[in-house]
């Protein structure tokens, strides 16, 4: 069979990690043939979904080579050799230009790779761009980019949530098999939700921080998006685990997440905690519930559980994230790279005011101490409750995705989108976003939380209930 | 709440009386602020954020209705304690590279805006 042939027997817009890695072994697609075709996507349709700010196309292309060199030789290499990923614009890459999504960093070109960047690449992953998103991570739908937003591959004109907006379409949309993202209170688990994906927001310190453009520090996760639940469990084989340039990264011992990943759920303990669903929009309520039951059926015990200090977790997170906003935005002074503090977005400004005002003298008992305290109680809520249950299942987002334009007038509104995710992040726990269906043809998603450092437990739930179902063979019409 | 002008140590604060965050009246003095952030607003700028960010901060107040007299502040999540490395010379950027996004550079430095004035010798 000639390479023309064979890939055309190939529709990457179904494709997962764990297919396109056995045609790569089986030599029925070469590297270079499967990155093409997911170059031409890229290229084809990022004018209508605006979801990359830079292709990578020579970059893809050569490294194709070198990996197809490498199978030539017959040398073993990993699930990742070879896969075609998109990467936030938030993380460094040597020599490709890194925007953060704001016209600050417009002419930036890092100099050495973030440590989830060097993980994939010696895991010869190959990069096929570099996504949109909300400027500095600064969002909840994209449309905060300085590059324009970006569309929901299912509903052009609706948002595909943020800030990890680009990763979510580029993977939605068949532009690449997975992609890198951040979570610092809800940055990739409402856009895989608005996106028909599965995206992890990692215990704090699992991945290393290290070369991603900090946004909210103490909060910060590196997360990635994939179509499957066991695509996301290889990636993050790769990324977790110790880092001599991130002190915060745990040295705790990396497991195989892949491996037994469809041990089932009997006997599971799964808590509702009853905070996420009073009030909560019937027909979300009604997916999540249908979710539940099928759990139920695999085995699994359902038991209503409380986060009392549920409530609180926006407005704490509305002092902690801006605080450490300010903080970490003060390096961009046009001196050493990019432009000056005048060429900031409002929402930066927005949250630089807010986060300085926070910390100043006078204030810094009522807001950035007192939400310390509470965030103390957040994270305490969710220890007790890990007593009783072994992981949590509840809504990602209060609402489908939402029209572009619609929210974007009032900051308060657009924050308060991230009302079920940010409890998580203030309380470093980790927490895996999957498909759970479609409402008017609009994709919903839930998530499950568990206690610190059991993303492999998660990845098993997640699983058992992703084989019933297959939401991820709903792809969009492009 | 009035803007308080005395400059209280943070660190001190911290071991008195957290100040209450009650009601959603707080002002904030948006040119004070934009000062300290190092950030030039323009009129229209901060019309738009002066109403946008008092609601915000309205919405934050609800945090005074937790009774928080007992608890710890949480300081940071993961648990570790001093983690150190050897101090060791390693290979790190170099000079060029350092440079390599610098807008202006002089001789192998970032080369910066003048702040000292210059004075006449007597």
């Amino acid at each position: 069979m000639t390479g023309k042939l064979r890939m055309k027997n190939v529709d990457i817009t179904n494709l997962t990690i764990k297919e396109a890695s056995k045609l790569i072994a089986s030599k029925q697609i070469k590297v270079k043939e499967l990155v093409n075709l997911h170059l031409g996507r890229v290229k084809k349709l990022n004018g209508k979904l605006n979801a990359f700010i830079t292709i990578c196309e020579d970059q893809a292309r050569h490294q194709a080579e070198k990996v197809d060199i490498l199978i030539a030789q017959g040398q073993k290499l990993g699930p990742l050799a070879g896969i075609p990923f998109a990467v936030k614009d938030l993380f460094s890459t040597k020599g490709i230009k890194t925007t953060a999504g704001s016209k600050v960093l417009e002419n930036y070109v890092p100099v050495y790779d973030a440590t989830v960047i060097s993980r994939l690449k010696n895991a010869n992953a190959i990069i096929v761009g570099k996504t949109n998103l909300d400027a500095w991570g600064h969002g909840a739908s994209g449309e905060n980019s300085d590059f324009g937003p970006t569309h929901n591959p299912y509903n052009l004109k609706r948002v595909p949530g943020g800030s990890s907006s680009g990763s979510a379409t580029a993977v939605a949309s068949g532009s690449c098999l997975a992609a890198t993202s951040t979570d610092t209170g809800g940055s990739t688990r409402q856009p895989a939700s608005f996106c028909n994906l599965v995206g992890l927001k990692p215990t704090y310190g699992r991945v290393s921080r290290y070369g991603v453009i900090a946004m909210a520090s103490s909060l910060d996760t590196m997360g990635h998006m994939t179509k499957t639940v066991y695509d996301n469990a290889l990636i993050l084989n790769i990324t977790a685990g110790k880092d001599e340039f991130d002190s915060t990264a745990s040295d705790g011992i990396v497991d195989n997440y892949a491996e037994h990943i469809d041990k089932g759920v009997k006997n599971i303990k799964i808590g509702l905690p009853k905070e996420y669903f009073d009030g909560l929009e019937p027909k979300i309520k009604a997916a999540i519930l249908k979710a539940l039951k099928i759990l139920e059926k695999l085995g699994a015990k359902i038991v209503e559980v409380s986060l009392p200090h549920t409530e609180y977790g926006v407005a704490v997170y509305y002092i902690v994230q801006p605080a450490e906003v300010s903080s970490n935005l003060a390096r961009y002074d046009g001196i050493r790279f990019g432009f000056g503090r005048e060429m900031f977005g409002a929402e930066a400004k927005r949250r630089i005011i807010l986060g300085t005002f926070t910390l100043s003298s006078g204030y810094y008992d009522a807001y950035y101490l007192k939400a310390m305290k509470v965030r103390r109680l957040i994270r305490d809520d969710f220890i007790n409750v890990f007593e009783k249950v072994d992981v949590l299942i509840c809504p990602v987002s209060p609402t489908l995705p939402f029209k572009i334009g619609e929210k974007n007038t009032n900051p308060l509104d657009m924050y308060l989108a991230d009302i079920f995710t940010v409890n998580a992040n203030l309380a470093g726990i980790p927490s895996l976003a999957l498909p759970c269906g479609f409402i008017d043809d609009l994709p919903v998603g839930i998530q499950i939380i568990g206690p610190d450092f059991s993303e492999k437990l998660l990845y098993q739930v997640g699983y058992a209930y992703e084989q019933e179902t297959k939401w991820y063979e709903r792809t969009p019409k492009l | 709440m009035s803007k308080v002008k005395s400059h209280k140590s943070p660190i001190r604060q911290a071991q008195g009386d957290p100040e209450s965050i009650e009601g959603s009246k707080v002002k904030i003095d948006i040119d004070y602020v934009t000062k300290l952030a190092n950030l030039n607003l323009t009129e229209k700028e901060k019309k738009t954020f002066e109403p946008q960010l008092e609601e915000i901060l309205g919405y934050i107040s609800k945090l005074s209705e937790v009774n928080t007299d007992k608890v710890e502040p949480i300081g940071h999540i993961t648990g570790q304690e001093n983690v150190t490395r050897e101090d060791e010379a390693k290979p790190s950027l170099n000079q060029d590279e350092a440079l390599t996004n610098a807008p202006k550079i002089y001789n192998g430095f970032f080369e910066v805006e003048a702040i000292f004035e210059e004075n006449s010798p007597e």
